[in-house]
């Protein structure tokens, strides 16, 4: 295996309001900086890429010191929430903007898809679209036009391929675009999440050609996305970025995906033992929820068909407490309830001893049924049928899909819900 | 780990003050022709009257020039046909004029593309400059048209060793078209101002570039302010364009204008050249 690709010390800055005449002076002061002979003076301020502290300065490193290279064949999994600098660095790999500093080698023609039907014109028909499309990618004529019936079969588009694309239904011209860029044969080749777009069947074709594009054929690929399921897949290393650095360079995509799923676990831990707007004698109060993975781990996001175990922990009043039960309402962000988890129904009433003044109950889901999204959390305890504690939305988690009937498929998005256990049979 | 360095490519900050990479350029030639194809084809479907639109305007344009040049401010344009003369003047004008704007908005007009997919940017601008020579074409037909008939007619004018200039001429035109509309395209992804100046401007610029009028006009009518027209390198292509029409001495033709103009316009290039590849890189983040 050798080195394709080489990124040293990449950092990417950028300028945060908006551009108006205080802009001016800053590129004058550059300019006047740069005849010198100096170094850029805005290069040695700028703020760390987090976007919940307010911003103090007028820069912020998007990315900063990012070092990494990439083997040929391997397809790297690019991961990390949401603004924490991914995309920009798909961006500087794509050639689309250029570093603030360091360097990016390589050594093998880059094509990137940070978006499908880039330069589609609604006015060309399906077909010189393609040929459009492809060539932007960077496809030339010969190799379109010998690719163009694969093309034209993989999107399902035959019937209108002769129609001007702004006939076409969004979802008709999104797989038209898929298919073109699906027939990249680049050295390496790099995408955002393209996939999560068409209807099911289309999008389980996708992952499959993505699948065999990134293993069958030795392509070097990166790959940007949220959809964990996907990762686990299609990945064979994990690049893990937080606040605009690398935290975890690994080959251990499952470990990769764990620390993903903690990350920013801590702001999110709500103070609850600080909450006022709360009902109950307060006999027993809870003060802290945790959601555990199957292997004991805390974290926020976890993944449809997973072991979950949710540790309550409360702090209860000297004495004995008899006949003490715990329950939790799981409803979707929007309000509908989802489902209740009591602990009277399927266990029994807990007897609390009157030694401690801390103690934890556990509710242990074997294979979690919510579908991706978020939800919220009530969370009820009672004590000789009077409520102790009662509070409103105490906790909540992420789900993200997973396999949940281990047959390695997944629910069609737009079907989610709750998914339940069930067999299929031909009688 | 391998000691082979040799990369195929870099991505960084640092720039080469002038770069124009022909052999990426030559890679991408197929996309350049699908530019091409896309700007003549899509501008009038959908057109009752398609490329017919095309004709219409210098023809109309002409006619007003005409009636309103000639007849009723009575500018003399010697042996040549007034019609024929503006005609000649407002085909290579307007072939001037789309290359400037076409270039000069192409970080705009394309900044999503650009925002997700590498190619050679300056194939945006070549695409123009080509697509438009499309639509020069097709009004050099109808010029053609106008010039035969006038011929037949008895005007005096015709073809001569002076014609030759004629495909210099037109492509001193796509070098400044190509050289001021990067520089335009340069100032307008962060400051917008410039964009705001050339709409209007344009209009302006094309009465100073003796479109309406021959040099001379302007040289024995308002001797004091000809400068203006002088120093002015459009006027001397449209001048020139027309000369190699022509000929005859209504228009002026001087070899040394032709050698400066010549040579500005390839300073202007460069220049524009180099502010472009300056932005292509980083414009994305301020556009």
């Amino acid at each position: 295996m050798s080195i394709i690709l080489k990124a040293e010390n990449i950092s990417k800055q950028y300028r945060l309001g908006l551009v108006g005449t205080g802009s001016i002076l800053h590129d004058f002061n550059r300019f006047w900086y740069r005849i010198r002979g100096k170094e850029d003076p805005y290069l040695k301020i700028g703020a760390v890429n987090d976007r919940t502290a307010k911003a103090t300065e007028d820069y912020v490193w998007a990315l900063q010191d990012i070092n990494f290279e990439v083997q040929q064949g391997e397809v790297l999994g690019i991961i990390g929430k949401n603004g924490a600098g991914k995309s920009t660095l798909l961006k500087l790999l794509s050639q689309v903007t250029s570093p603030t500093t360091g360097v990016i080698k390589s050594k093998g023609r880059i094509a990137s898809l940070l978006e499908v039907g880039t330069g589609f014109h609604p006015e060309l028909t399906g077909r010189e679209n393609i040929y459009l499309n492809g060539a932007i990618l960077g496809m030339t004529k010969a190799e379109i036009a010998s690719k163009i019936d694969e093309i034209i079969e993989f999107s399902g588009c035959e019937l209108y391929i002769d129609t001007p694309t702004k006939r076409y239904s969004s979802g008709m011209t999104v797989r038209l675009a898929f298919a073109v860029a699906a027939h990249l044969e680049p050295d390496i080749l790099v995408i955002d999440e393209v996939l999560a777009v068409g209807d099911a069947e289309f999008q389980k074709r996708a992952i499959g050609k993505m699948q065999e594009i990134s293993s069958g054929q030795g392509r070097t690929v990166l790959f940007v996305s949220h959809n964990m399921a996907s990762v686990q897949k299609l990945c064979n290393r994990i690049l893990l970025i937080e606040h605009g650095k690398v935290i975890l360079d690994t080959l251990d995509v499952d470990e990769g995906i764990q620390r993903y799923l903690q990350t920013g676990r801590d702001q999110l831990k709500a103070k609850l033992n600080e909450r006022t707007d709360r009902k109950g004698n307060g006999f027993i109060k809870l003060m802290r929820v945790g959601i555990e993975d199957a292997s004991g781990n805390e974290v926020d996001t976890v993944i449809t068909g997973s072991k979950v175990v949710i540790k309550f922990e409360c702090q209860k009043k000297e004495g004995e407490l008899k006949k003490v039960a715990i329950a939790f309402s799981v409803t979707r962000s929007n309000g509908t309830l989802l489902s209740t988890f009591v602990s009277d129904v399927t266990h029994d009433l807990f007897n609390l001893s009157e030694s401690n003044s801390e103690v934890s109950f556990s509710c242990v889901i074997d294979r979690l049924p919510f579908s991706e999204g978020t939800y919220d959390c009530n969370v009820t305890i009672k004590q000789d049928n009077q409520v102790t504690d009662w509070v409103i939305k105490a906790f909540g988690f992420t789900v993200i899909d997973g396999d949940y009937f281990g047959t390695g498929r997944i629910n069609p998005k737009s079907h989610s819900g709750v998914l339940i256990d069930h067999h299929w049979s031909k009688n | 780990m391998s000691k082979d360095e040799s990369w195929l490519f870099e991505i960084s900050s640092k720039r080469k003050f002038l770069s124009l990479n022909f052999k990426e350029i030559w890679r991408y030639r197929d996309l350049l022709f699908l530019f091409v194809k896309r700007d003549v084809v899509t501008v009038y479907k959908q057109t009752v009257l398609g490329p017919l639109w095309f004709f219409i305007q210098p023809l109309f344009t002409s006619v007003v020039f005409t009636l309103i040049f000639n007849r009723i401010a009575s500018i003399d344009t010697g042996f040549i046909p007034s019609f024929l003369f503006n005609l000649a003047g407002i085909t290579i004008w307007n072939y001037f004029k789309i290359c400037l704007t076409g270039t000069a908005s192409t970080f705009r007009a394309n900044a999503s593309m650009f925002g997700k997919v590498y190619f050679p940017r300056f194939i945006v601008p070549l695409s123009k400059v080509i697509s438009n020579l499309v639509k020069f074409g097709i009004q050099m037909i109808i010029l053609t048209g106008f010039y035969v008939y006038y011929v037949l007619d008895g005007a005096q004018i015709g073809l001569g060793w002076y014609t030759f200039l004629f495909p210099l001429y037109l492509a001193l035109m796509a070098i400044y078209g190509l050289g001021i509309g990067m520089i335009i395209s340069t100032f307008t992804t962060k400051y917008r101002d410039l964009s705001i100046l050339l709409t209007f401007s344009m209009q302006l610029v094309m009465y100073l570039s003796a479109v309406p009028y021959p040099m001379s006009e302007v040289t024995t009518k308002v001797p004091s302010y000809a400068w203006v027209v002088e120093y002015n390198p459009i006027a001397h292509m449209v001048e020139g364009f027309r000369y190699a029409l022509f000929g005859g001495d209504t228009l002026s033709f001087d070899w040394s204008v032709l050698g400066v103009i010549t040579l500005a316009g390839i300073l202007i290039f460069l220049l524009g050249l180099m502010l472009f590849n300056r932005t292509e890189k980083t414009f994305i983040d301020t556009v």
